[in-house]
């Protein structure tokens, strides 16, 4: 079995972010880059797979600009076997991710596709769902916990409202949530190992997709500010300012 | 063109935060029909015909549509798009499964989890955990939309009469199979609609201690909410997550307790109208958020709160 990976680079999730003063996005030079979060559960959860010997290799892919190579290291460094770099510039939306997704999914032919449910900065939720309508594979969304049984998987799926369990065959795309597992680190001698692993480094233009963005991007803005609250000194004044200056309760 | 809002239901009811998308889908164009699709769902149909701004049920049953798996509602809805300018639907679980399936097969770019309809093309979205606003225009002929439904009203739920057409399903998708539920029944307020919701956070120390989470909530009504730390710790199960990737609540009041204030966390609860927050470190970024600040050990301060709640004798509910 054979599992393909998509990490992607975002802003580290300890980072407080700032919108630039031309309001055409957020700064990103100088600031702390890292895997987007449940990525590095899909990470970890295909190399267990690997790791209990059903799976025989896990290749890691990301999709960005040359940068975006420190990503799919750090994929090799904590167990992935090889790596794929689709380089591209700009903003890329989900739908053209996917696509470059599914020309690598073509040429690899991998029997699952793990991603992060979500990435950190655009906050889409996108990209795992529009791969696997693309391939017509089934999809399990949101995964907290991955039993492999045979040719199918049972995939237990965090919703709204609690716990839901399916059954997908495989090949299947699963879009990891943060509780799947917990991510190992890399340990010195293993990111001195994952220096030797190649990492194929193809551009997004020979792919024959076409990522330009369908959606224009007018401006970005920092939130409303919240006023300063106060301290209330005791919890007998803390029930009477609830009560009668906010009046909630 | 008009708007195509995709319901969402349990074949006898609807789920509330359809009537939030239906405010959202109509403010992209009046002319705003619904699709529902299930199992013997005639009483959930009938409901979504009886709200004015809904001009058209069209009502799609089959057995396999009986626990909403995602493979299965896609192709019915790609197929009506034909005829509609927009999809619209909300973002939780349920939508954020389905839009972007939807949205690749009609080679669309979504627009996911907006808070304002500024016009039909163009809408305000919060990115990085809501510490950005952005403002997106979107070129694609059919526009696939995802609401953030505590950004909008629920819509008047009677007084309409819509006609309810019935369309063909679609083929069985044979590569998904649900197996089972397990959905977590409470006489409470429903965490994403509550008026007051309770959250406790890693603070609590234990799953044990929830208990006292537990009862300032019976006091005040309350829907009981959490940190990922404390779900993550398991002192409490995942549904009542608040965060970037839980649920966003707008409560009219949030009381956050043992709640450092991660910014994942501060992304789904800063839009409350009135926030509390007790923690024993004073400089825990909750406070930056709170209108009223407790420095306070909690195990000593929420036994006291409940003991004044009590005091109280009207509770609002």
């Amino acid at each position: 079995m054979k599992i393909l990976v998509a990490v992607k680079r975002v802003i580290d999730y300890n980072v407080q972010i700032r919108v630039k003063e031309d309001n055409t996005g957020v700064v990103t030079d100088n600031v702390k880059m890292s895997t987007n979060p449940p990525d590095d559960n899909a990470i970890e959860e295909a190399v267990k797979i690997k790791e209990s010997g059903t799976a025989t290799e896990v290749i890691a892919v990301s999709v960005g600009e040359e940068k975006a190579q420190e990503t799919v290291r750090k994929a090799l460094a904590v167990g992935a076997d090889r790596g794929i770099l689709i380089k591209a510039d700009g903003i890329l939306e989900p739908l053209a991710v996917s696509k470059l997704l599914q020309k690598i999914v073509e040429k690899e032919k991998p029997d699952l596709v793990f991603m992060g449910k979500q990435a950190i900065d655009d906050d889409c939720n996108q990209t795992g769902q529009m791969l696997s309508a693309l391939l017509n594979w089934p999809q399990a969304t949101f995964a907290s916990k991955i039993e492999i049984k045979d040719k199918k998987l049972e995939v237990t799926r965090e919703i709204d409202e609690g716990l839901e369990t399916i059954e997908i065959n495989i090949p299947a795309i699963v879009t990891c949530d943060l509780r799947l597992n917990e991510p190992r680190y890399a340990s010195l001698p293993n990111i001195m190992k994952a220096k030797k692993k190649p990492i194929e480094q193809i551009n997004a233009s020979d792919l024959g997709v076409d990522t330009s963005p369908r959606i224009e991007q007018i401006k970005v803005e920092e939130p409303p500010k919240r006023k300063a609250g106060i301290k209330v000194k005791s919890v007998a004044e803390l029930v009477q300012k609830l009560k009668n200056e906010a009046k909630v309760i | 063109m008009s708007v195509l809002l995709v319901a969402e239901h349990n074949h006898k009811e609807l789920k509330p935060f359809t009537l939030n998308a239906v405010t959202a889908a109509s403010q992209m164009d009046t002319d705003l029909h619904a699709v529902i699709i299930g199992n013997n769902c005639g009483d959930a149909a009938k409901k979504l015909s009886e709200l004015p701004l809904v001009k058209k049920v069209i009502q799609v049953e089959a057995a396999h549509y009986e626990n909403f798996v995602a493979e299965n509602f896609a192709p019915v809805i790609v197929k009506l798009a034909e005829n509609y300018s927009h999809v619209v639907c909300s973002a939780n679980t349920f939508g954020k499964n389905l839009m972007p399936r939807i949205a690749a097969s009609l080679d669309t770019s979504q627009v996911s989890d907006i808070i304002k309809v500024i016009s039909a093309d163009t809408f305000l979205r919060p990115i990085y955990a809501g510490n950005a606003f952005a403002t997106v225009k979107s070129k694609d002929p059919k526009k696939c939309i995802t609401i953030r439904p505590t950004s909008f009203d629920p819509c008047e739920s009677s007084g309409g009469s819509a006609p309810i057409e019935k369309a063909e399903p679609s083929k069985e998708f044979n590569n998904t199979k649900f197996v089972k539920r397990e959905e977590i029944k409470s006489d409470r307020p429903e965490l994403g609609t509550a008026r007051v919701v309770v959250s406790g956070g890693r603070g609590m120390q234990s799953g044990d201690n929830f208990k006292l989470i537990t009862s300032v909530a019976d006091k005040l009504n309350a829907a009981i909410g959490a940190s990922r730390a404390a779900v993550d710790a398991g002192y409490i199960s995942n549904d009542h997550q608040v965060g970037q990737t839980g649920k966003v609540v707008v409560p009219d009041l949030y009381i956050a307790i043992g709640i450092s204030g991660a910014i994942q966390h501060l992304a789904g609860m800063k839009e409350s109208k009135v926030i509390v927050a007790i923690n024993k470190d004073g400089e825990a970024p909750i406070f930056s958020v709170a209108d009223y600040g407790l420095e306070a050990d909690l195990f000593e301060a929420v036994p006291q709160f409940i003991e004044e709640l009590n005091k109280l004798n009207t509770i609002q509910k």
